[in-house]
């Protein structure tokens, strides 16, 4: 089998940048930005997700069509959340008459 | 058939009905990818139920969540980091067919997950002395009788994803004895090594889940609660 296979340093790296990443968002709860304190843990979170998917979980030397099922996958949570987000934001809109 | 005495012989890398041993790899590969994709799915309906909630009773969810001790849960967040890179480092020792590096790596990476439920059972526990459980007896201080309900909610919601999360992982540590038992039988090779590489994508797969019901239950309202 000819597998790539990564050095112990970058997965130490990886691992020292998550850890880096937990301190950070667990110090900025802290700080009150408002609507953004959401949108940065949030940011934060997706950032520690590709590390691990991709060095971790070694989605960078996968095949394309791995790669393609996982943006796949992804791709229907977005259209989930998304789409409901969108239906609870919009509601107000319109008046609907009897409500 | 003379062409059966050229046929090689199937071994466990190379089943017969793939052509290579990268093929197979592959398609092993592709399973557990859409595996994973479906659990996605399924913890995305609570991600899902989470967000709706927290949007209809953003206060009592603010207050309820900063009731969580962020110290311990950020301190776990870090055992389970720690469990995936003992994860990734078994994985490699397999691809270089180091077997007691395998055995070594998996067994820490079972300790850590032990370390990791040990305390969410001590978390637990506190949730259940302090009557958050909900249920009955659930009491929530400082709120009154027309929102202990949405405080149920919030508590709901995190027993349902922090204790499907905590089902994975005890799964998880059910998968890794069975590996370090294979491991130590010498069954892994650098040839074949494709169970501790699927069910280190699944140890993954379980610590991004914990990436996001960390911040998401523990730290995003943080900030609006007053010292």
């Amino acid at each position: 089998m000819t597998e790539h296979v990564d050095s112990v340093k970058t997965y130490v790296l990886v691992f020292a940048a998550l850890i880096f990443l937990t301190v950070a968002t667990t110090a900025v709860a802290f700080v009150d930005l408002g609507p953004f304190s959401v949108v940065m843990a949030l940011a934060i979170a997706v950032c520690k997700m590709l590390l691990v998917a991709l060095f971790f979980m070694h989605v960078r030397h996968s095949t394309r069509l791995t790669r393609l099922v996982v943006l796949g996958g992804l791709l229907w949570l977005a259209i989930l959340l998304l789409l409901t987000m969108g239906d609870m934001m919009s509601r107000g809109w319109v008046g609907v008459p009897g409500r | 058939m003379a062409s059966e005495a050229h046929a090689p012989a199937e071994s466990l890398a190379l089943r017969e009905q793939f052509e290579t041993e990268a093929q197979q790899k592959d398609a092993s590969t592709l399973g557990m990818w859409i595996f994973l994709i479906t659990e996605v799915m399924f913890f995305g309906g609570l991600f899902l139920a989470y967000m709706v909630y927290r949007r209809l009773y953003p206060d009592i969810f603010a207050i309820a969540s900063s009731s969580l001790n962020v110290y311990i849960g950020a301190a776990n967040t870090v055992v389970l980091l720690c469990s995936s890179l003992t994860m990734v480092l078994a994985v490699r020792a397999a691809q270089l067919g180091r077997t007691r590096a395998i055995v070594l790596f998996l067994v820490l990476t079972l300790l850590l997950g032990g370390v990791f439920l040990g305390v969410k059972a001590y978390e637990w526990n506190e949730k259940f002395v302090e009557h958050h459980i909900p249920g009955p007896s659930f009491h929530f201080e400082g709120l009154g009788p027309d929102q202990q309900g949405h405080a149920q909610l919030f508590f709901s919601l995190y027993f349902a994803m922090t204790g499907l999360h905590a089902l994975h992982m005890v799964i998880g540590a059910g998968l890794l004895a069975m590996l370090i038992w294979q491991a130590r039988r010498g069954r892994f090779t650098a040839e074949y090594m494709t169970p501790v590489d699927l069910i280190g994508l699944y140890w993954h797969f379980v610590d991004i889940i914990w990436i996001f019901l960390f911040p998401l239950l523990y730290l995003i309202d943080r900030h609006l609660k007053q010292p």
